[in-house]
């Protein structure tokens, strides 16, 4: 099992921040279209973060032009060119599956205010 | 044909080139011992005899010590490969470096046991309908005519699994010839642990 973990630490990403799902997420990810490559952004609210080894994933849901759009992303994938944490959110279950449900204003996640700590 | 013994160890994934990810087996190849080779002159074909795994030695029975060479240590398996294509020797190692430049493979291994199985698990029979009063659910059907016997080979429920199973035309898409391990494109026949037969692909040529 070390040799496996070894080739998945391989892929380990340690430039990425530390985000969880409840968390607004800007994703920048490489897309290769022919020959150029060029970067898309994907804006939308982490719902689900699934752990296991090195097939790490998130899910990133949004509302493009009133339809819901899930993207589901490997976390070690070297596409990944970096994630930014536009805001914490304030959640109180790990899978957010519920927001799929919800509509407007009930589909939002409150902020998540970080007590300074000391 | 080339080919090592190895042991499979389990799945994870990695990511190509294209930043894609690959579902791939790890197997790890501790080098293999030439235990022996047949020759044209001698045998009536070229073959190539190589012996995997420590046992112990009082595990070691005769028939299977007789084989090995003096000053060899017996090997748990051995697999006869017929024209292998490395120039070798008795007693020689081999490791997972002579993979390099191989990209496609066959795994030949014991499939993971399943028990007593139905028929449309074990022969992907289709069933009959789930529902609409069907009295037929995952039924094997009629196994003859009247007045005649049953002709074997007749496909019925019985132990899956547990069987020599080949694999063909995976790819292979590492060589670490520093941990000793081969990446295999897919699944492979077996639980991990078990001792595993890669080979190039019978089917794609000297690629």
């Amino acid at each position: 099992m070390d040799k496996i973990k070894a080739i998945e630490a391989e892929y380990t990403r340690s430039d990425l921040p530390a985000f969880d799902s409840g968390d607004t997420l800007r994703v920048h990810y490489k897309i290769v279209e022919g020959k150029t490559e060029r970067v898309q952004v994907f804006e939308g609210l982490c719902i689900a973060r699934k752990r296991s080894g090195g097939r790490k994933t998130f899910t990133v849901r949004k509302i493009s032009y009133g339809v819901g759009v899930e993207r589901i992303f490997p976390l070690a994938s070297p596409r990944i060119h970096k994630i930014e944490v536009m805001r914490h959110g304030k959640v109180r279950r790990a899978k957010l599956y519920y927001i799929r449900q919800r509509q407007g204003k009930s589909a939002k996640v409150e902020e998540l205010i970080q007590k300074k700590e000391g | 044909m080339l080919g090592l013994i190895g042991k499979k160890l389990g799945m994870t994934q990695i990511f190509d080139e294209k930043g894609a990810p690959q579902g791939v087996t790890v197997i790890e190849v501790e080098p293999n011992l030439v235990v022996a080779q047949r020759t044209t002159e001698k045998d009536g074909y070229s073959a190539v005899v190589l012996g995997w795994g420590q046992i112990k030695a009082s595990r070691r029975k005769k028939p299977v010590a007789g084989q090995f060479a003096e000053g060899l240590e017996p090997t748990r398996l051995l697999r006869e490969l017929k024209g292998f294509e490395k120039e070798c020797k008795t007693g020689d190692r081999i490791g997972v470096e002579a993979f390099a430049g191989v990209s496609w493979v066959d795994v030949i291994a014991v499939s993971k046991g399943k028990g007593f199985q139905g028929v449309v698990k074990r022969y992907h029979f289709s069933g009959g309908p789930k529902s609409h009063g069907s009295m037929v659910k995952r039924e094997g059907g009629s196994t003859g005519q009247a007045h005649v016997k049953t002709l074997p080979g007749r496909k019925m429920a019985g132990r899956m699994g547990g069987e020599r199973t080949t694999v063909q035309n995976l790819r292979l898409l590492r060589v670490d010839a520093e941990k000793g391990l081969l990446l295999v494109h897919g699944a492979v026949p077996g639980a991990p642990g078990t001792a595993v037969l890669v080979s190039r692909a019978k089917k794609k040529g000297l690629v």
